[in-house]
């Protein structure tokens, strides 16, 4: 048999292999990790017949330029990309939400995601990765995962152990809808902040600053007044809590966050706009709209139903 | 029983241990930690004990803050045991390339530098929970005259294996981070070593650390 592989001729600027994350070890200060948009993540596993939980190679702006060698595989990305594939002088615009064949020598070209900001390119097989408990997911700031915690390098190798036998094209009528709301539970210390604090959080907008990335999304805009303490004890945090330090510019707590924190939480990203939240590329407009609880149970089973509506139809 | 539980968000329970920040109020919260651990709970993820919070994350696929709240406040757990704990000898070089922040500290405490290291070696500190990164400990308590503030402005990176001060806590940078304590020193010891999946770290809550003062030498000829 010969040796299957991509070749990584650019790794784009944060590639990293990406699958569910991993479970129970906040305590020990390692966070949960796995694919920022697990909806997107999970449809181009469908796409190219993989177990809907295998790793995928996880792209943010620009992704990698890699070249395949090997027997015939299908390729799928999603979100919202711009990617080209070469097969010896043609160029083939590809299509997000639809397999692709490569073929040996073929070169995936993955360009820019356009006005969002993470893609997923799932491959057809099985990568060639190491599980660090019981996850490929790579945490590049404390070096955990598959390739040794870190991103995508130039001229290393994408190992592939195994290709899917079936072949078949697959796709899927999907396009990714753009939120600017996003809607909010109150935090734990919502009461930390003045009336006008609370006022400019819920009714003002906010812009996605550049100092956002895996771990957290910094946001730009009026200032949220703080009227008891700038700090708290120390706590745990969860994805999606929204701290306000002293100079009272929010943060956003993302999938690779330190574990605890002692920062104020104004707010609860609801569960169900998590994906929509990562995708706000610098620069986006944000405002937050606040649920209750039994609303934000009942939009994640409404954004649950969809994500199988959808698997069903590939 | 844990009385005070409210929702952090849609998908994680908060318990409230109580405003006071001590060794019993700690206790506590890692009793629960243990006792809820070993229930396997399905759909809970994540268990974060901190100085006097417990915070208990979920999968809402699987559970809501209602049903998980109910089990929880109903769960039997066994407050008498005690906690099976280390000692930890933690090395530290305060030589002046490691100590970056001993003159700020002798500013704002108003205390030379030897007092300072004093006040810090051989004593037993108690540790309170590890995270923000992975294996840091939070270790209290400092002497009264030892409490300093955060830095104005953090430092982008603090070297792995430098000890921080913060009000009445220490801490260890298990890697290279940015962070805000005051640094004293720097351990040639490995706190977090990610290829041990069973037991990453090496100091855990409930556990008691014991700081020794190292020579340069000593320190460049450290072995784990």
């Amino acid at each position: 048999m010969t040796k299957t592989y991509f070749e990584v001729i650019r790794p784009g600027i944060n590639s990293t292999f990406q699958d569910m994350g991993r479970n129970n070890l906040y305590h020990i200060g390692i966070p949960f990790s796995g694919a920022m948009d697990n909806r997107n993540y999970i449809l181009s596993n469908r796409l190219v017949g993989n177990n809907l939980e295998c790793p995928v190679l996880e792209f943010a702006y620009q992704g990698p330029l890699l070249r395949y060698q090997g027997d015939k595989i299908n390729i799928a990305i999603t979100g919202d990309v711009n990617f080209t594939i070469k097969k010896n002088e043609n160029l083939i615009y590809g299509r997000c939400y639809e397999s692709f064949i490569l073929e040996n020598g073929d070169e995936l070209d993955i360009l820019s995601t356009n006005k969002s900001v993470y893609g997923y390119l799932a491959f057809g097989g099985k990568l060639d990765l190491e599980y660090q408990w019981s996850s490929c997911s790579v945490n590049t700031k404390a070096n955990i995962g598959s390739n040794n915690g870190k991103k995508l390098e130039a001229n290393q190798k994408i190992n592939i152990s195994f290709i899917n036998k079936n072949l078949n094209n697959k796709k899927l009528n999907y396009i990714n809808t753009k939120i600017e709301n996003i809607r909010i539970i109150k935090g734990t210390n919502y009461d930390y902040f003045s009336e006008a604090g609370k006022n400019i959080f819920l009714n003002k907008e906010f812009y996605v600053s550049k100092l956002s990335d895996r771990m957290g999304m910094r946001l730009d805009g009026p200032k949220i007044e703080n009227i008891v303490d700038t700090n708290i004890k120390s706590e745990g945090l969860i994805k999606g809590v929204i701290q306000v330090p002293a100079d009272g510019n929010p943060i956003i707590m993302l999938s690779d966050h330190g574990t605890i924190g002692g920062y104020p939480k104004i707010g609860v990203v609801i569960s169900a706009d998590y994906d929509k939240l990562v995708q706000l590329a610098p620069g986006t407009k944000i405002k937050f709209k606040e649920v209750d609880l039994a609303s934000a149970e009942t939009l994640f089973k409404l954004y649950e139903l969809e994500t199988q509506n959808l698997i069903s139809q590939i | 029983m844990i009385k005070n539980i409210s929702n952090l968000g849609d998908a994680a329970l908060y318990c409230d241990f109580g405003k006071e920040i001590n060794k019993e109020t700690n206790t506590q919260v890692i009793k629960y930690f243990k006792g809820i651990q070993k229930e396997n709970i399905e759909g809970i993820n994540n268990l974060t004990p901190s100085y006097n919070k417990l915070i208990i994350s979920f999968d809402l696929r699987k559970k809501n803050f209602k049903d998980l709240k109910k089990q929880i406040e109903n769960l039997e757990i066994d407050e008498s045991e005690s906690l099976k704990n280390k000692k930890v000898k933690v090395p530290v070089c305060s030589d002046e390339s490691f100590s970056l922040d001993i003159k700020r500290l002798e500013e704002k405490l108003k205390i030379k530098r030897d007092a300072i290291y004093e006040k810090f070696f051989n004593k037993e500190f108690f540790c309170y929970m590890t995270g923000f990164i992975a294996g840091m400990p939070f270790l209290g308590d400092l002497d009264k005259g030892m409490r300093a503030k955060r830095l104005e402005t953090p430092r982008v990176k603090v070297p792995k294996g430098s000890i921080g001060l913060t009000e009445q806590f220490a801490n260890i940078y298990t890697y290279e981070s940015p962070g805000g304590w005051n640094i004293i020193g720097n351990t040639p010891l490995n706190i977090f070593d990610s290829a041990k999946e069973l037991e990453p770290n090496l100091i855990n809550p409930g556990d008691t650390v014991i700081f020794n003062e190292i020579s340069m030498n000593e320190y460049k000829n450290y072995y784990d």
